[in-house]
C-alpha cells in the first residue's frame, strides 16, 4: 500500500509514522510537503503530529488552509482513509473533516506519559485489528487535547459509534483519573460519519516496535492496511 | 482603518485558564472576584476606506479562520 504522511512547518512525528509504515511493515510510504496540491497515488492519508505554524492562534488552525489539505478533502470525499494523530487530528477538526474541537487540557498541563485505551468498536477502517478486549498502551504528549463538542454533536457521536478510543484505566475502566486532559466522554479518538477519517491524540507511531516498550501503536495501522488490502480484493473481484 | 477584534470561549466551552486566573486573584487578595474567562484580542490595519466592506470582509475571516465556531464567539468593530 501507498500511504502519504503530510509534512508542514514543525511537524515533528512525520518521520516516525514514515518509519514505521516502511520499515516496521513493509509498505510504501512518502512524504507530501503541505504546498503541494496533490497526494499521487496514495492509498491513505497521515496527518501526523508536531507544531504545525507553531500552534498560532489554534492548533491546527493555519495549517488547514495549506494547500495539500484541499487534495486532503478531495481525498476523504472520495472515501480514502485519513489519520490524523496529536497535531493531525486538531488539524482535521479545524478542517472540519472531524467534528468538534481539542481545546487546553483542563489541568492546564503538557502531559506526557503512557495511557491506556480501549476501542469501543472494531466497525472501522482505523480498528478492524484490534482484539474487542484488548486495552492499548500509547503514549500521549499534548497540551491541547481535551476533546470537545456540543451536546448534540456528542449525542450523535455516541449514536454512530464514532468514538473509536476512550481513555480508561488499567482495568479498562473510563475513570476521571483515567482522562488526562479532560476530554468529553473520556474520549481519545474519534472517525466522521462515513468512518474513512480518524483522528486521536495518543501516537500509535510512537508504540509500534517492541524495543520502544509497546507495539500496541502497530493494530491501528495494520487495521488502515487490512481495510484497504480488503477493498482492493473487493475491487480486483 | 483598523478591526479591533475579541474572540472568547463559548459559555459552554470549560475555561481552565479563566478559573486558574480566577483563583489565582482570590489567593492574591482581590474582594469580590466572580468568573474570569481569558480570550484574545487582535488588531488588524487595513487599507481602505470603505467600512462596510472591511466589515464584510472581516466577519467572514472572523468566522472562517480568526475563530473557531465550534468553541468560540467573536465581535469586532472598525474603527
Amino acid at each position: 500500500m501507498n500511504f502519504a504522511v503530510l509534512q508542514f512547518p514543525a511537524s515533528n512525528c512525520d518521520q516516525d509514522a514514515l518509519h514505521v509504515l516502511r520499515d516496521v511493515l513493509g509498505h510504501s510510504a512518502r512524504y507530501v510537503w503541505h504546498k503541494e496540491n496533490s497526494l499521487g497515488d496514495a492509498d491513505a492519508v497521515i496527518v501526523p503530529g508536531g507544531f504545525s505554524y507553531g500552534d498560532y492562534l489554534r492548533t491546527g488552525a493555519i495549517a488547514r488552509f495549506s494547500p495539500v489539505m484541499q487534495a486532503v478533502q478531495n481525498f476523504a470525499a472520495n472515501g480514502g482513509p485519513v489519520l490524523g494523530i496529536c497535531n493531525g487530528f486538531q488539524i482535521l477538526c479545524e478542517a472540519s473533516l472531524l467534528p468538534g474541537a481539542l481545546i487546553r487540557n483542563r489541568s492546564l498541563q503538557f502531559r506526557c506519559e503512557h495511557v491506556f485505551l480501549k476501542t469501543a468498536t472494531a466497525d472501522s477502517p482505523f480498528t478492524n485489528r484490534i482484539p474487542p478486549d484488548k486495552l492499548l498502551r500509547i503514549p500521549i504528549a499534548h497540551g491541547e487535547g481535551c476533546y470537545f463538542a456540543d451536546e448534540e454533536t456528542i449525542t450523535k457521536l455516541k449514536a454512530n459509534n464514532q468514538i473509536l478510543w476512550r481513555y480508561v484505566n488499567a482495568q479498562g475502566e473510563p475513570t476521571e483519573q483515567a482522562n488526562p486532559n479532560g476530554s468529553l466522554d473520556n474520549t481519545a479518538g474519534i472517525c466522521n460519519e462515513r468512518r474513512n477519517v480518524a483522528g486521536l491524540m495518543p501516537h500509535p507511531e510512537r508504540a509500534s516496535e517492541t524495543i520502544l516498550g509497546c507495539a500496541d501503536g502497530r493494530l491501528i495501522f495494520e487495521s488502515v492496511i487490512a481495510a484497504l488490502q480488503s477493498k482492493s480484493v473487493a475491487k480486483a473481484a | 482603518m483598523k478591526a479591533k477584534i475579541i474572540v472568547m470561549p463559548k459559555k459552554a466551552v470549560v475555561d481552565p485558564q479563566g478559573k486558574t486566573v480566577q483563583s489565582a486573584l482570590a489567593h492574591m487578595g482581590y474582594q469580590g472576584i466572580g468568573a474570569v474567562h481569558v480570550g484574545k484580542y487582535l488588531e488588524i490595519e487595513l487599507n481602505g476606506t470603505d467600512k462596510e466592506t472591511a466589515r464584510k470582509q472581516m466577519d467572514d475571516a472572523c468566522h472562517r479562520f480568526l475563530s473557531n465556531p465550534v468553541i468560540e464567539d467573536y465581535r469586532f468593530e472598525i474603527e
